[in-house]
């Protein structure tokens, strides 16, 4: 039996106790809040996953009563869910929900905040852990963050005060940096969770399964077996109606810089000695703290043009609504890197991401060395491949491992052949919203699935180079038609005889 | 959603398997993008009356269907087998998902198939795939010829009247096969409740200090109170004594190390669905936490030393009786430590 110091009673659960909390949403009525905060409340809510204790303030500059702003919960709620909403749930939640109306900047607002966490704390009888959410531009930040510690509102005795962080975290290593030291002025790093919602999803978090639960893998998992790696992270939709910050942003802040970087941490890291967020963490840093920023010639940008996807015609990138006639932002990166540690010198790595083009994919693929001896090549016949693993993100998750394999008939005849773990055909269960994990993640203090300060500063590290060589005009802006590969310099990334896969 | 049918009458059970395996080949070759679930067997074993009962029940579970289901209908005088076997995937839309299918064997069989139902079901689960045995309408003799097959029993220990042969019941099966009890996966909200409601330090000294737990329930669903019961005493190391009861009350004591837990089962005759309808817990220092079912989740009280009280909803929705089979299909693919050691201590309670 367990001891009393640990709670004998969590054993065999397979919810762990979320302490009481309050919740506040700085940006309660932005997008984030409606398609995905307040939806990931309810079904946290519906599966009997909150805290016993559960209260949520929403913050905004609507001039909204408490109920028109759960009048608004409500509708966003039953408009993203994943599932159809229990009334009697629902309501039962929204009798917990407050609105505050005013700016950031404004002290009063976090006054107003307090009030009413003051009193549901009374309610309780007892401090109630405090989250704060900032799920609004990362330019308010400092403000908000500063703003906290001045109210004293960054440390509870008897509770717990934390902060979750959304993306970007700073545009560049210099911002991040001063964004890090801004937050530790109010704040311990225990109590910052920077989220990459990424980090949330099932398939990544398998990517540490596979790896390190599999003794068929690791063994192969290093320079000796691996001649490269591609990670993709494609999408078919344009920018839609987020011109202005992707604009600013480009593919690079967006998705490479983060979600990307967070793949790649995750393929090469060493194993970790347990599976704890600061053991997981430091080896996710080794790898990026190995990566040299690519050197000239070794990144690709481009922005698409108007082109067909799925059959209908899409503007270019210039003609988006809210895109200026002359932006130079990229919609399309391509990068090639290296670790340059024991493990992995000498592989190269390649990410891609980009906009518009032919299919929506989010895979990594490695591609293991040939075999030595191409003793069964024949005529007619593609003959063996190097054999490649991929790992597939999304939509289609799962796991596939290419095999040569000898095609039936008379003569010795090879081919690759797939052999699929597809999780909807093994697992089926839904998975939960990556929201859902991480929110609950995040009022347990379990910070395995968020960025640390110093691992947000290490992939600057590598990304600023690049975006400081742009803007001096290396690797010129190319250009590909919108539903295509994307633009075919980045072919000129690889070495002869390998190529991108097909998106 | 789209079914491809197999039937045949008077035939064998390698007839079936090869009719099951060309259908999947054809369905595949027509469509790559068409791929069998692998996720579990499930053989369920009942009566032919009761087979369209059975069938709406699995059709109801959801998402946490098993992939490969086998049912084997008894039917008193049949002498031969008759098969049905469908495959359904859900309509393809032209996209590059894949359409993941599941498959349905129906067997209807005869008393007479029951001693050796294995060497009929054995060629028919999907081999590595754990194999799950689910025996509603009792048919403990098919149930123990398909032992052999299985990694897993599913059981209900509510569709047993007495809750002392259910225990015993339930605890000899789990010394052969790991048990998925669904009377144990009514308790797991009220489980995950009390475990929380004590995980705040500044709570969790209470639990030493327990000395009074009440269990309300539905008249026919004491088993899941005891196992409730039994799961509070292995995990806090109690030692209960036996129970007995007057007028479908059952009160007991357990021993801990501070001395003595009085243990009581109210049956609650205004809860519609089986399972719990709610519990008590009392300290020796004056407080007690309540919750009972409510509107919308649970509705918690709890009283403070000071005779203070709080009140508040703790959310959740209803599974539901579909929910709760759903579940204990998953739960065949995980291991849960506590059930036995709670089973235990819950024999020990009716001993």
């Amino acid at each position: 039996m367990a001891t009393l110091e640990e709670n004998p009673l969590t054993e065999g659960l397979e919810r762990l106790p979320v302490p009481p909390t309050t919740m506040t949403i700085f940006g309660g009525t932005g997008d984030l809040a409606r398609r995905k905060l307040l939806p990931a409340i309810y079904n946290l809510a519906h599966e009997g996953a909150l805290p016993e204790q559960f209260n949520l303030v929403g913050i905004s500059r609507g001039d909204l009563s408490d109920d028109a702003y759960r009048e608004l919960a409500r509708e966003a709620i039953r408009a993203f869910s994943r599932r159809p909403p229990d009334g009697a749930v629902l309501d039962a939640l929204l009798a917990r929900v407050r609105h505050v109306r005013g700016s950031f900047d404004d002290p009063a607002v976090y006054e107003r905040v307090e009030a009413c966490a003051s009193a549901w704390d009374e309610e309780a009888g007892m401090p109630l852990d405090r989250l704060y959410y900032l799920a609004i531009a990362p330019s308010f930040f400092p403000a908000v963050v500063a703003l906290l510690g001045e109210r004293g509102m960054h440390r509870r005795p008897g509770a717990e005060v934390r902060v979750v962080i959304e993306k970007p975290f700073g545009t560049s290593l210099a911002e991040a940096r001063t964004l890090n030291r801004r937050v530790h002025e109010v704040l311990e790093e225990r109590q910052v969770f920077r989220i990459d919602h990424y980090l949330g999803k099932e398939t990544v978090q398998n990517l540490l399964a596979l790896r390190f639960a599999n003794g068929m893998l690791e063994p192969l998992w290093n320079r000796n077996y691996i001649d490269h790696v591609q990670i993709t992270a494609a999408e078919d939709i344009g920018i839609g109606s987020r011109a202005g910050y992707y604009d600013r942003s480009g593919a690079l802040r967006d998705l490479v810089q983060n979600h990307l970087l967070q793949l790649l941490t995750l393929l090469c890291m060493e194993p970790p000695i347990a599976f704890t967020a600061d053991e997981i963490r430091d080896e996710k840093v080794k790898v990026l703290h190995a990566i040299e920023p690519p050197q000239p010639g070794h990144t690709v940008r481009a922005q698409y043009t108007a082109g067909v996807v799925g059959g209908e015609r899409v503007p270019g990138y210039l003609e988006e609504e809210g895109v200026p006639p002359d932006s130079r932002t990229e919609t399309y990166a391509a990068l090639r890197l290296e670790v340059e540690n024991w493990r992995w010198a000498g592989v190269p790595i390649y990410l891609r991401t980009g906009k518009r083009l032919a299919r929506k994919v989010t895979e990594i693929a490695v591609r293991l060395k040939p075999v030595p001896h191409m003793g069964f090549l024949s005529e007619g016949a593609v003959g063996p491949q190097p054999n490649e693993i991929v790992m597939t993100i999304q939509p289609n998750e799962g796991v596939s491992i290419s095999l040569a394999a000898k095609i039936p008939g008379t003569r010795m005849r090879i081919r690759p052949v797939k052999m699929e773990f597809l999780y909807g055909t093994a697992f089926m269960s839904q998975s939960p919203e990556a929201y859902e994990r991480l929110l609950l993640d995040a009022m347990r203090g379990d910070a395995t699935l968020f960025t640390r300060a110093d691992e947000a500063e290490a992939q600057w590290a590598i990304c600023d180079p690049v975006l400081q060589a742009w803007a001096e005009g290396a690797d010129p802006l190319a250009h590909y038609p919108a539903g295509t590969a994307g633009p075919a310099a980045a072919d000129a990334l690889m070495p002869p005889g390998t190529r991108w896969r097909a998106i | 959603m789209e079914h491809a049918v197999w039937a045949a009458q008077d035939t064998t059970a390698p007839q079936i398997e090869a009719a099951l395996r060309a259908m999947l080949a054809e369905r595949h070759a027509a469509d790559a993008a068409y791929v069998p679930a692998r996720v579990l067997n499930l053989v369920l074993v009942v009566d032919r009356e009761w087979r369209g009962e059975v069938l709406n029940r699995l059709e109801r579970v959801g998402r946490h269907h098993p992939s490969r289901t086998i049912l084997c209908a008894v039917e008193p005088g049949r002498t031969t087998l008759d098969a049905r076997v469908t495959t359904t995937a859900p309509a393809r839309s032209g996209e590059a998902a894949p359409a993941v299918a599941q498959e349905r064997v129906e067997i209807a069989c005869g008393p007479g198939h029951i001693p050796h139902l294995d060497t009929i079901v054995d060629p028919l689960v999907v081999t590595d795939l754990a194999t799950v045995v689910w025996c509603p309408h009792g048919h403990e003799e098919a149930r123990r010829a398909l032992l052999r097959l299985a990694q897993v029993v599913l059981i209900d220990s509510l569709d047993e009247p007495d809750p002392r042969a259910a225990i015993a019941q339930a605890r000899r099966l789990a010394e052969e096969a790991y048990v998925v009890d669904l009377a144990w996966l009514r308790t797991t909200p009220w489980r995950e409740r009390v475990s929380a409601a004590f995980d705040p330090p500044r709570r969790r000294g209470e639990l030493g200090r327990i000395d009074a737990v009440t269990v309300r329930h539905r008249a026919d669903s004491v088993v899941s109170a005891l196992l409730l019961l039994g799961w509070l005493a292995s995990r806090l190391g109690w030692e209960p004594g036996a129970i007995a009861g007057v007028d479908g009350v059952l009160a007991g004591r357990a021993r801990t190390r501070r001395g003595e837990v009085a243990l009581r089962l109210e049956p609650d005759r205004g809860q519609d669905v089986p399972g719990l309808a709610g519990l008590t817990i009392e300290t020796a220092s004056g407080t007690a936490l309540a919750l009972d079912r409510g509107r919308g989740g649970l509705r918690a009280r709890r009283r403070s030393a000071d005779g203070r009280e709080r009140r508040w909803t703790v959310l959740g929705a209803s599974r539901g009786e579909p929910g709760i089979l759903g579940e204990g299909i998953r739960q065949a693919l995980l291991r849960d430590p506590t059930y036995r050691p709670a089973l235990e201590a819950a024999g020990r309670m009716l001993a």
